[in-house]
């Protein structure tokens, strides 16, 4: 049996509200199906499952709050299943019986009197027959009790409003407080040529349709992930100890519109091409500004980016999101002088910081990570 | 497709990229990046809807014509013609 709790998406969170199932009992869940929707301080959130079972039991109705950590549902696991079939040998006869008594949920609607189209339209809007009372002859479910329900239900959903500006700038301001509290901060910060970078992108976007084309940033996240690869330290979270991540998960700064932020994770950024990593962006980026992040986007980033844009400020000092051990914030690219081999030129620069945590390295492993970094971006095209 | 039409359509492409900002506000040579502030992700976004809207393609060399109301304005005029010649 597997106990699944309401999860912690973030340092600064401290409980949530179930808004909708997405599952029934006695469906079959797979690793990274979409159980909920939990809305917490940062919006609607869609929350995964990371095992395999069938659903036992629903121990929250929509509409409650619970603490983290607060068991919420009930699965059945594949060795619960195992077991209670090897119990008996049963014959086939009683496999058949046993399978036909399974809840599942097709096989409890097959009870459920409904009317054709009504069970059409109920499927169409993955609405759990159980939940609707039949006022037809007999109790039949009808399309007008369907459609009532979807009505309500839209109702509903329209009052689960978008997390408002303040329970988002609560969220930052927790987290932030708890970094600055328990976490030892040290600052390192170097200059990047970007002159071959930029050219090499010019270049490149040069032979894309618009909706193709990359933008500066992609290059900092795959040249971050490909340098954590060389430094591995920061790649990393603290939780009474350093814990080191097989997986290059880098969070991103969104900046919302009506302030705020929120950071969800380009996943496995290393195995990304550019084009991937864009994709990934795009499709965060509107995510998070429409608050429909899932919850592995918003927990499992093992260290985050932080880039401040054209035009904005040359230098960010990030603070770290806890667990993570380090923060890499980019500046804007500006023009600069700038001295090599002893020759004085104008290039294309950019500052860039990092904030680590010193419990988990020091300053010296800090900037081996900034050379690393310094060096890819040197060599776009083999990004 | 006159100017004016064409303004009318800019302002609501940018009032959607920038919900809460007031773009018919904006002068003929304030930067609409800064004066709206638009990142460069929703820039990108801003010209492929021009793009989409108009019926044209803007090569990223382009990009600093865009910059302002007029430029905008007179790019995408510049644009219609050349493709309807």
């Amino acid at each position: 049996m597997i106990e699944f709790r309401m999860p912690s998406l973030g340092a600064d969170m401290e409980d949530g509200t179930l808004t909708a199932w997405r599952v029934n009992v006695g469906d079959f869940v797979k690793s990274g199906d979409i159980i909920a929707e939990i809305d917490t301080q940062k919006g609607l959130i869609e929350i995964e499952f990371f095992e395999e079972g069938i659903v036992d039991q629903l121990l929250l109705k929509v509409g409650e709050k619970v603490k983290v950590g607060t068991a919420i549902a009930t699965f059945k696991n594949e060795s619960t299943l195992e077991k209670s079939v090897k119990k008996a040998e049963p014959t086939r006869s009683e496999i058949t019986k046993a399978s036909e008594e399974n809840p599942i949920q097709e096989k409890k609607d097959a009870r459920i009197r409904i009317s054709p189209l009504a069970k059409i339209i109920a499927h169409e809007n993955k609405i759990n027959l159980e939940e609707i009372k039949g006022t037809g002859e007999g109790g039949i479910i009808t399309k007008e009790d369907v459609e009532k329900l979807i009505k309500t239900g839209d109702t509903e959903k329209e009052s689960v409003k978008k997390a408002s500006t303040e329970s988002i700038r609560m969220a930052v301001a927790a987290a932030m407080s708890k970094s600055n509290r328990e976490i030892p901060q040290y600052y390192l910060t170097t200059t990047i040529d970007m002159d071959k970078a930029i050219h090499w992108l010019s270049e490149t976007n040069a032979k894309r349709a618009i909706q193709d084309r990359i933008l500066t940033v992609v290059l900092f996240i795959k040249a971050v992930a490909l340098a954590l690869k060389k430094v591995p330290e920061l790649n990393a979270i603290w939780e009474n100890g350093l814990i080191l991540k097989n997986e290059i998960h880098i969070g991103f700064v969104v900046s919302l519109r009506s302030g705020g932020l929120m950071i969800p994770a380009v996943h496995d950024a290393d195995k990304k091409n550019l084009s991937e990593i864009m994709s990934s962006l795009n499709d965060l980026i509107e995510r998070a500004r429409m608050h429909k992040l899932k919850s592995s986007e918003l927990t499992d980033s093992t260290i985050s980016i932080t880039a401040i844009g054209d035009g904005g400020a040359e230098q960010v000092f990030g603070i770290i999101y806890p667990p993570q051990v380090a923060i890499i914030g980019f500046g804007s690219i500006t023009e600069k002088p700038f001295a090599e081999n002893g020759m004085l030129d104008v290039r294309s620069t950019v500052n860039v910081t990092l904030t680590g945590d010193h419990r988990a390295t020091d300053g010296h492993t800090g900037s081996r990570f900034l050379n690393e970094l310094k060096n890819l971006l040197q060599k776009p095209e083999n990004l | 497709m006159n100017r004016e039409e064409i303004r009318v359509v800019i302002l609501a492409l940018l009032k959607s990229i920038a919900p809460e900002t007031s773009p018919q506000n904006l002068k003929p040579h304030a930067s609409i990046r800064k004066t709206l502030d638009i990142d460069s992700f929703d820039f990108l976004q801003f010209i492929i809807a021009l793009d989409k809207n108009f019926g044209i393609q803007t090569p990223e060399a382009d990009y600093d014509q865009l910059q302002d109301m007029e430029g905008v304005l007179t790019y995408i005029e510049r644009s219609l013609i050349g493709k309807h010649t």
